[in-house]
Order: structure tokens, then sequence, then C-alpha cells
């Protein structure tokens, strides 16, 4: 009789992801599911989807979901968490959910330390709607609204989230991972483990960028697209733990009685 | 004679806003809007247009940011479509109190939620009150003539009101149409450069948005409100100049096959050409029907919605978005309101259909037309045509 090793997270439905081959929410999605399971916090998680390729996730997670509009998830999450403290609350946010239209909610949420966890996959492009510049577009890198490739200039800089929220105090546990090669999704797992672990011990605003391939936007193969995020994406926004407080304890109170 | 060619709707728009010699456009993407905002990035990226083109991080940016070029002179352009739509909604009204001449396209589109990206009128509708001047074209050559009408609208002097041109999602911007683009000399006398009244430039310093408590501010909404009743007349002056120029004529109120029908449906957007069909088969079989296309939604044309409609016994009005808890659809009920201090005016009928880009059909017409010719229709209610209960 052989043993089952390998099947498929209970934090998953049966359902096909709909995500372009290569895409890295697949994998991202399975993590989540996977670190829900083994955690053992699924009858406690309450998920925001995001505008954007992952706005369908809760046909995915087999766990509740409410979704936010776009760039509102941190908002949204802010009022479960307070609302409901017992419950284990992420965020599941694009670039242009979280780094553009929605970058007030989210810095506001991790500038007050919101105990919750924010999955940012980072794809340097507006995915969904046809790949668009965002705030993380490559300089120089082409896409449907920078055809003659970014422009400093006219478009500014790459907007670098784990390095502009790590200077918050509010914020507890922040890395910066990949999901191109098999090494960089064990680390991306074990990433998004410390930061749901983070939440469940009551320390505080954790967030994790996931690099993310997206060959259809990119007009990359997909191995051409994995290949893109170490040779280039990954120069631009170093991988890393940017922000580890999680060996501090708990936050105290510092206002006046 | 202008060459006729096959153009994806949202494209052919972007293309005609290129003509107008625009000085800043700032655009946020969203579906099914994006490609109006793409091509105009590639026509300032080829060089075709010199024009600023700013890739912003909201739409809540976007109006913003042409607010604010167009106060200090320049020709400004945006378009967005739903949940967009919604975010810009705060600045609307800001826009029209400071007489700025925005031209925006819109992509109609659901408003959440549910979550939909397919056309209907809910985005437009709660930007109804907002003072701007509101049209709705029937398919892509009226985007194109509507696109370029819109800004010499906006910036003529007796004007200065922010303007909006509603382009169905995806049944319109996403159809490949036989347009024709008009001469751009031609285009050039029609539309000379913006001359602005105010502008803000240290030489001549002025206040835009300045503060304005009970002691002005029940005057100053007064005189917005009074532009925009008074644009009607510079509409009309403009779809003249126009039809002289470039031979197609546009009205506020259009009809179709309308003469002495008893029961004439009136629709806005691009539901006319479908329902088009279905008066043509009506009638073929007998039935006293006609065909009522509003163009233009703001500001109301009161006089011309009565001249039409009084001559027929009955109406049916359709909406394409639902005023909840409302009297009917929203173009119903200013409809309604339009007669109702005539005597012996028709009664009229409301039906909301085509949500969320539920296909409307020429048989969806003849139904709801046959259910108002045979009395089956309650007059003292609203009905979702074709809704599963």
């Amino acid at each position: 009789m052989s043993k089952k090793v390998f099947s498929r997270p209970r934090s998953l439905k049966e359902a096909v992801f709909h995500y372009c081959p290569g895409c890295g929410h697949s994998i991202a999605h399975r993590l989540v599911a996977e670190v829900i399971d083994e955690l053992d916090i699924r009858s406690r998680v309450i998920g925001i989807p995001p505008a954007g390729c992952a706005v369908l996730a809760y046909n995915y997670f087999d766990v509740d979901m409410i979704e936010a509009q776009h760039g509102r998830g941190p908002a949204t999450a802010t009022g479960i968490k307070r609302a409901r403290p017992d419950s284990i609350v992420f965020s599941y946010q694009g670039d242009g959910d979280l780094a553009a239209i929605g970058i007030a909610e989210s810095l506001h949420a991790a500038n007050r330390g919101e105990n919750i966890t924010v999955i940012f996959i980072n794809n340097a492009c507006y995915g969904m709607t046809g790949g668009q510049m965002a705030p993380t577009t490559m300089l120089q890198q082409r896409t449907t609204t920078t055809p003659s490739g970014r422009n400093n200039i006219l478009d500014g800089y790459p907007v670098k989230v784990s390095e502009i929220f790590s200077r918050l105090p509010g914020v507890t546990y922040l890395e910066r991972v990949t999901v191109n090669s098999p090494a960089g999704v064990n680390k991306t797992k074990k990433a998004i483990k410390k930061a749901f672990r983070c939440q469940i011990d009551g320390l505080g605003f954790s967030l994790i960028e996931i690099l993310s391939p997206c060959p259809t936007n990119w007009k990359l193969s997909p191995v051409d697209s994995c290949k893109w995020i170490d040779d280039v994406m990954s120069k631009e926004f170093p991988l890393g733990v940017f922000k580890d407080n999680t060996g501090a304890g708990k936050k105290t109170g510092e206002a006046a009685p | 004679m202008a060459k006729r060619v096959g153009m994806e709707v949202a494209l052919a728009v972007a293309e005609a806003v290129g003509q107008c010699n625009i000085d800043m456009a700032a655009v946020y993407p969203i579906t099914p809007q994006s490609h109006i905002g793409e091509h105009l990035s590639d026509l300032v990226a080829d060089g075709k247009i010199d024009a600023e083109f700013v890739t912003v991080e909201s739409e809540h940016s976007a109006i913003s940011a042409i607010i604010g070029a167009s106060g200090t002179g320049a020709r400004v352009y945006t378009a967005t479509s739903s949940q967009g739509l919604m975010l810009m909604h705060e600045i609307l009204p800001i826009a029209s109190a400071m007489r700025l001449p925005l031209v925006m396209g819109i992509a109609n589109r659901a408003v959440s939620g549910p979550l939909n990206i397919l056309n209907d009128h809910s985005d437009i509708m709660p930007q109804r009150d907002c003072g701007w001047i509101s049209l709705f074209v029937e398919n892509g050559q009226e985007a194109i003539d509507l696109s370029i009408q819109s800004f010499k609208i906006a910036e003529h002097k007796d004007v200065n009101l922010p303007i909006c041109v509603n382009i169905d999602g995806f049944q319109l911007t996403h159809m490949v149409e036989p347009v024709e683009f008009p001469d751009q000399e031609l285009v050039n006398k029609f539309l000379p450069p913006r001359e602005s009244f105010a502008t803000l430039h240290p030489s001549k310093p002025v206040t835009m948005g300045a503060f304005a408590m009970s002691d002005y501010f029940t005057e100053i909404l007064k005189a917005k409100n009074e532009a925009l009743k008074s644009s009607k007349k510079i509409i009309l002056e403009v779809w003249e100049e126009w039809a002289k120029m470039f031979g197609r004529t546009y009205k506020p109120v259009e009809t179709y096959k309308a003469d002495d029908a008893e029961l004439l449906v009136l629709t806005m957007g691009s539901m006319g050409e479908t329902a088009e069909m279905a008066i043509d088969e009506l009638q073929a079989q007998g039935a006293s029907v006609g065909l009522v296309k509003l163009r233009l939604w703001r500001p109301f044309p009161f006089a011309e919605i009565k001249e039409v409609l009084m001559k027929a016994k009955r109406v049916l009005v359709t909406d394409r978005a639902v005023s909840f808890g409302g009297p009917g659809g929203p173009v119903c009920g200013e409809v309604k309101a339009a007669l109702y201090n005539e005597s012996h005016k028709p009664v009229i009928y409301s039906s909301i259909i085509g949500l969320g880009g539920r296909d409307v059909t020429v048989a969806d017409f003849t139904g709801m037309i046959n259910r108002v010719i045979k009395g089956e229709a309650n007059v003292d209610t609203y009905e979702f045509w074709g809704v599963r209960e």
C-alpha cells in the first residue's frame, strides 16, 4: 500500500486556477493555503481578495473571504481584525492595488501596526487590465502605457514597497521573496508562515512581497520570465528580510494613561 | 470626403481626442476604458500629438491632475469607467464649480456590487447632479464626433463646464466599427486653441476653489445651475456648426419612425440601434410604434422631450440602471417629471433592462412593447425585464 505524500491543501477548493500559464499567483495561493493548513488556523482565517488578477481568489481559498474595493484591503482588514481579534486576517494584493491606488490604506494600516498579514504580489505591471505601467514597473520596461519604456522623467521610479514600509515603526515583519525557482518557493512559504505566525502571536503588521512572473504581459516565456526576475527585477527589488522584530515580543502602549 | 476605416471604438475615441490638440491627458486604466488610455499613450510616444500623458496612480488623481492642468489654461482629457468614475465622484462637482472645461470619456460599466465589468449605466447615474454636461452616443462614429465637439462645447466662453461622453462599455468600446475621421484641417478650423477666461498664472493671480459659507454658497450653486441650463444653447450651436462642416446632425432628443406613433419607446445609448430593428419589425406588422433616443442627459432637454412625447398616447422608457427605492429607472424619473404639469399627457411605463452586460436583443424590445400594447404592463410600478425570480 503506497503512502500519499502530496495532496491539495484543505484550504484550497477543488477549482482550476484561471491564471495564465507561468503566473506566480497559483503558487502563491497554494503556499498561503498550505500555511493555513499547517498552522491549523483555517477556521479562524478571513481573507481579502483585491481588484486585479487575483480578484477571484475567493473561488480558490476555502476560507471566509470578503472582497475589498481596489486598494482598500488593509482598511477592510483593519475593521475585521479590530472587531474579531481572534480571527486571522490576510489581505492579498497586487502592485496596482497596494502600491498605486491603495498605497494610502496600505501605508497607514502598516503605520498603525495593525495585527494583520499582507501578501503583496509584485509583477511589475497592472496584469489584469492589460499590462499597463505600475508603480513597480522597471525603468525602460515597455508596457501598454509606456510603449517607449518607463521614463523616470515622465513616469517616476519603481516604488520599493518593502524598503519604504520597513521604515515604519508599526511594521513587525517584512520580507521580499520570489517564486521563480523551487528554492525561492520554499523560502516564500517559510516567509508566509512566519508572517501568519507573527499575527497569531499578536506581534503586529507583517507583509510579504513576492516577485511574481507575468509571462503574458512581459511577453516572455514562463522560463524566461523566471530568469528575468533573477537578471533584472531582483536587481531593482533585492530579496531578503527588511524587518524582523518578531523577537521583540508584543508591542506595549506608549500613550499617556 | 474622409476615408472610412474599420477601427475598435476605444481606439477611435483616442484618435479623435488626438485630433483635438490636447495639452495633457491623465488616465488610470480600468476595464473597459483601458484601450483609450493605452492608445493615447501610443500617440504621445509616437510623437503624433504633442501632449503630456501622465500615468497617475488612481482615478482620483487623474481627475485632480487634469483640474490642475485645466486651471493653467491647458486643454485636457481623461477617460474612465465604473468604479473609477465612482472614485472620481468627490472631485466632479468641484470641477464644475471651478468652471473648468474638462473632457472625459466614460466607457459605461456596471458598478459593484456584485463586481461586474460589463455594460450598463449605473456608473454615470450617481454623477447626475455633479453639474457636468453629459452626452450619450449610440455608435463609433458618434463617439468620435461627440468627443471632438465636447472640447468646443466645454471651452465655450458661455459654458466653461466639464463634459462627459458616455460610450457603452464593450457594446461600443470593444466593437470594430466603420468610422470616418474628420479632416484634420477642418477640425483645426472647428476647434481653435482654448481661450480661458481665468488661469493660474502669477502675472494675474486668481483663486480657484475658494471657501464659501452660507452668505455666498447658494448664489454660487445657482450660478452653476444657470450655466449648465444655458449650455444647451451652445450645444445646439456647436451641433449646427458640426452639421454644416461635417454633414452629420445631432439633436438632444432624436427620433426614429416616431411620426404619428401611438406608442413611443425611449432609449439612451447603444440600445437605440437594436430598438430601431424592433420598431421596423413591429411597424411591418401594423403596430403604431416609434422610437425616441435621448442624447443629452444633462442639461436635461425638457422642451425637446415634451415636444416629442406629448404626441403619443403611451411611452415606454427603458433604463440601464436602477434608482433603488425610487420611482423607476433614473431616465424614467426625469421623463415623468418633464411631463407632470402637462394635461393630456401620455401614460408612462418603465422597464429596467440590460444590467451588468445582460444582452438586450430585438426580441426583448418587441416583447416589452407587445406587453404594453396588450395592456399587460403595470403602469403603477416598474419592471426588471427578463429577471429570474
